[in-house]
């Protein structure tokens, strides 16, 4: 029986023909033992680790181009703008945007979303519009929204979502009427996994004339994303969870959008001209990005792209498939444990609660043997109430985590509900 | 997993399993609530207080292990105690959760809530053995609420 499971899943990781060992070589970070036991890392929705090319990128920037970008008739300046510049127009191309000018340099998504508030929202919402977002948004994409509610005397309408933690596209439909001028949705919920069908939920919005903006924090990193294909009208993410470091992130924005749109902040760099009497604002993007960015970051989202061309990324999606289908199989099976979340379309997050257990409590068990995942509300507390928890245990992967990881999550998980017992 | 065994010793378990005085106390004369925005903990401390000492303590609510066995504990240590008393209990347990100094009559005074000094080997977790008293320290000083963070 054992050769037999055994040979099977072997077969299994020929046919996604996807070499992990070679790609974890990738990450430094993932050498390390942590309590004396070798990492795990399965925190990935929080933050995912970043390749060697990219740390070596950044060096590259501090080492040999240091200074100021768009800014200086100087030779580190024009290295370092050109560096910069050259990570739009990668960002460009791994999003399909049709231009470069459409994709802002942020800190994160939440600064997108924030951007985009500001920007459209402040100028095109008022008082008795509506707003909808849904039931499994991350508080970043909640409280910009309630902030603009609260200012303009608009409403906020929220897609409810079933058992499973699946839209109900009815009731979205039931929500759309004359009275919305904005839809806000996540592309995956970070607490459940779950992938929305986004592209009918934009067609949708489409035909009451009303853009629509994507969080897609947990999308990027996971699925090859087209936002002309999409047409959706914004589209934010984060680096730090694309293998990129933290302080990088970009806005995608429809051109049209964005050029009708106030600027977020005031500063140097977004400006044409300025006299006491009037400003000039610049072209895009520098009408959004106000005061010097994080340029090393944001080169180095550029690198975590050029990496991500060189490994074959439907192969790396299947082979996070399979860890999930594997994590759900052998967490399912001990007794005590609940997953949270169990759309048909799912990926890479398994959230979980054991009866009787505190996810806190899971979360330190599985530190001491070098577990690294995360236990709360996981910044999305509507979601822990639609559910009635308090809190989950949250294991994410990503491509370079493996089978045998998962059998040290699930063997410890045996453990804790041996300690509690 | 020696620090583990230190931190879920069987005590802790026992009064996370079955906590005691976990119920609301219909005659309390103060109360406060304490949360952990961190971790979702959320609890209830009821005191029924006459001549500034505590003749009743009780707590409801939804927390991790330890942060509902250090509710039960304290609610058993502090039944009884003068207010002064309940108060420098508390000092004396954040004490012991928070530094490596293991002052004997410190260690001496906490009797049975000397279990809680393995919290201190896990810096993210003091928090939740504090807030129960946190907690009862606002009840006993009348502020309606806490949050630790
Ligand atoms: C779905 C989702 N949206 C938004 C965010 C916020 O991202 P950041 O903190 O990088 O701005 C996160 C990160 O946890 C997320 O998972």
């Amino acid at each position: 029986m054992a050769t037999i499971e055994k040979s099977v899943s072997i077969e299994r990781q020929v046919n996604t023909g996807f070499d992990v060992q070679r790609i974890r070589e990738d990450f430094p970070v993932l050498r390390q033992t942590v309590n004396g036991k070798p990492l795990v890392y399965l925190d990935n929705a929080a933050s995912s680790q970043v390749p060697q090319v990219v740390i070596d990128r950044g060096s590259i920037y501090l080492e040999d181009e240091h200074s100021n970008i768009h800014r200086g008739v100087h030779y580190l300046s024009q290295k370092a703008t050109t560096a910069y510049e050259g990570a739009r127009e990668k960002v460009k191309r791994f999003i399909n945007a049709r231009e470069s000018r459409e994709c802002i340099f942020v800190r994160g998504a939440t600064e997108g979303i924030n951007l985009v508030m500001h920007g459209y929202g402040r100028k095109f919402i008022g008082a008795g519009d509506e707003i909808i977002i849904s039931a499994m948004e991350h508080h970043a994409n909640i409280v910009p929204w309630q902030m603009l509610c609260e200012e303009k005397g608009a409403r906020l309408r929220v897609i409810p979502m079933n058992d499973a933690g699946e839209l109900l596209l009815d009731e979205y439909d039931a929500l759309l009427n004359e009275r919305t001028k904005f839809v806000a949705v996540t592309h995956v919920s970070n607490a459940l996994g779950t992938v929305n069908p986004i592209k009918r939920m934009i067609d949708q919005a489409h035909k009451y004339g009303v853009p629509v903006l994507i969080d897609g924090a947990q999308g990027v990193p996971h699925m090859l994303v087209d936002v002309q294909d999409l047409d959706c009208d914004f589209y934010a993410f984060s680096g730090h969870k694309m293998f990129a470091p933290t302080g990088s992130g970009v806005v995608y924005g429809k051109a049209a959008l964005l050029e009708t749109m106030n600027p977020f902040q005031g500063g140097g760099d977004m400006i044409k001209s300025v006299t006491f009497e009037k400003t000039i604002y610049g072209d895009l993007p520098n009408k959004f990005e106000a005061g010097t960015p994080a340029i090393a970051s944001q080169i180095g989202l550029g690198a975590a792209i050029d990496y991500l061309h060189t490994i074959d990324r439907k192969q790396a999606a299947a082979h996070e498939d399979e860890l999930l289908r594997y994590a759900t199989e052998k967490l399912s099976a001990i007794e005590g444990v609940r997953i949270i979340g169990t759309a048909r379309e799912k990926l890479s997050v398994l959230s979980f609660v054991i009866d009787d257990i505190h996810p806190h409590d899971i979360g330190t068990i599985l530190d001491q043997e070098g577990i690294a995942v995360r236990a709360g509300h996981h910044c999305a507390q509507p979601v822990m109430q639609r559910f009635n928890v308090p809190a989950t245990a949250r294991a994410s992967f990503a491509f370079y985590n493996t089978k045998e990881e998962v059998d040290v999550l699930a063997r410890t998980i045996e453990r804790v509900v041996e300690i509690f017992s | 997993m020696s620090e583990l065994s230190e931190l879920y010793q069987q005590v802790i378990l026992d009064h996370n399993k079955k906590p005691r005085n976990f119920r609301k106390l219909e005659s309390a004369n103060h109360s406060a609530e304490g949360f952990n925005p961190l971790c979702g903990d959320h609890l209830t401390v009821y005191l029924n207080l006459e001549d500034d000492a505590v003749k009743e303590i009780s707590f409801e609510g939804s927390g991790c292990a330890i942060s509902k066995a250090a509710a039960s504990m304290m609610t058993q240590a502090v039944k009884g105690k003068s207010k002064e008393d309940a108060e420098q209990l508390f000092t004396s347990f954040h004490e012991m959760v928070t530094s490596d100094l293991d002052e004997e009559n410190v260690v001496e005074r906490l009797g049975n809530l000397k279990v809680f000094s393995g919290v201190r080997e896990f810096p993210v977790r003091v928090k939740c053995a504090t807030l129960p008293w946190h907690t009862m320290h606002a009840a006993l000083n009348n502020e309606a609420l806490v949050s630790t963070e």
